[in-house]
């Protein structure tokens, strides 16, 4: 049984040549992983995400997975409550309605 | 097991085991040539759950597209893939 | 102290914010809070990966076009060789092959979307993409044919998967008619996806 990225060799459809900008996001995303090596190493993001289920591996994006696969191991490693993200997430939303 | 020399037939190991695994479906059960040796590197099996210091050897192992896709039409191309010692046993 | 505003006006600035977007400020600001990471690592880590552009590949490979000795050391140890043009590959293992008229290379993480960010930036989005992944080590043939690339029957194509530590970067054919151009005017023939393997190098053209 294969885990949902291990799709070397599969048929898959066309491929989309262009270059897409990267969103600016993506790069504070990026800047997350590198800086944060030492508590979640590159396999265990890997693994979290290979854990993701098809659905959710195939309807996100690269960097929408990873960031989901690090909140995860920060979860699991205490780093992050669930609590602090709903209420930081609220914050943020709220600043968003006041701009 | 020692060191497998450039040129040494290899087939990879055709099992499932569970967590977090660097050896593609592709390649599972299929035979190919040692390229090189990459080096001696952590366990990506372990890492994955946060230990270090499981050492392993990595090769490169040379596959012929026609053997991983017996299949499809037939080409002289090549796939390379790097491979864990403990995912090779002689072919 | 929000890192929202820290950071200068960027064009998505004014759109709503996704559920990602939002988790990751959210992630950002509480790690900055928690000190396990400082705003200004932060800062500096978002330079770094924005400076960070195919045009420093495309250096290493002028100079390995131009300076065989230079060639041989990048060949024969990546690493080392990169190390001496004062740049960091950081935990990976650079492998560097040349095109040859016998053997086109190109590269591929099946498994994920390993890529020699060092020496090229980001990855393109058709590299992360489930069908280039997929389908390079399948029908290598049709999908450079996708990119407009099409490779003589009597030359072997060999896809590099990069399955563990190792990042590879591809030297292409050097083009007819530079001989005695400089570093600099033969990294302008060279594209990222040159690097990858997904084209070839440019024509040189008459203007210099």
């Amino acid at each position: 049984m294969k885990s949902p990225h291990d799709i070397g060799g599969d048929p898959a459809g066309p491929i989309d040549t262009a270059d897409h900008e990267k969103a600016f996001w993506e790069h504070r995303a990026d800047a997350i992983r590198n800086l944060t090596r030492h508590v979640a190493r590159t396999d265990e993001t890997r693994r979290v995400q290979e854990s993701l289920g098809r659905e959710l591996y195939d309807q996100l994006g690269y960097t929408e997975r990873q960031i989901t696969a690090m909140v995860q191991l920060f979860l699991e490693k205490g780093i992050l409550t669930t609590a602090e993200l709903a209420a930081k997430i609220a914050e943020i939303e709220a600043r968003e309605r006041a701009e | 097991m020692n060191a497998l020399a450039p040129g040494t037939r290899v087939r990879v190991l055709n099992v499932v085991v569970p967590g977090h695994v660097r050896t593609p479906f592709y390649v599972r059960g299929k035979d190919g040539v040692v390229a090189g040796i990459v080096g001696e590197f952590d366990n990506p099996e372990e890492l994955a759950w946060g230990r270090t210091g499981d050492r392993r050897r990595l090769y490169r192992v040379r596959f012929l597209h026609r053997d991983l896709f017996p299949q499809l039409p037939a080409t002289g191309d090549e796939v390379d893939v790097e491979i864990f010692e403990h995912w090779l046993e002689h072919a | 102290m929000s890192t929202t505003h820290d950071h200068p006006e960027h064009p998505d600035h004014h759109l709503p914010m996704t559920y990602h977007e939002k988790l990751t400020t959210a992630v950002l600001e509480l790690l900055i809070e928690k000190k396990i990471i400082s705003a200004d690592a932060v800062r500096r880590e978002i330079e770094a990966i924005e400076g960070r552009t195919p045009q420093i590949g495309a250096g290493v490979v002028a100079k390995a076009w131009t300076d065989p000795a230079f060639k041989a050391r990048l060949l024969a140890d990546g690493n080392a060789a990169t190390a001496e043009l004062g740049l960091d590959m950081g935990d990976s293992n650079l492998v560097v092959v040349e095109n040859t008229p016998q053997v086109h290379n190109v590269v591929v993480c099946t498994l994920c979307s390993c890529y020699p960010r060092a020496l090229l930036g980001l990855p393109p989005s058709w590299y992360k993409s489930r069908a280039y992944r997929a389908r390079i080590v399948r029908e290598p043939r049709a999908v450079l044919a996708e990119f407009g690339l099409r490779i003589p029957d009597d030359v072997t194509v060999r896809v590099l998967d990069s399955t563990a530590v190792t990042r590879y970067l591809v030297i292409p054919l050097r083009p007819n008619g530079t001989e005695g151009w400089n570093e600099e005017q033969l990294a302008t023939l060279l594209s990222r996806d040159a690097m990858v393997g997904t084209a070839v190098a440019r024509e040189a053209t008459v203007a210099r």
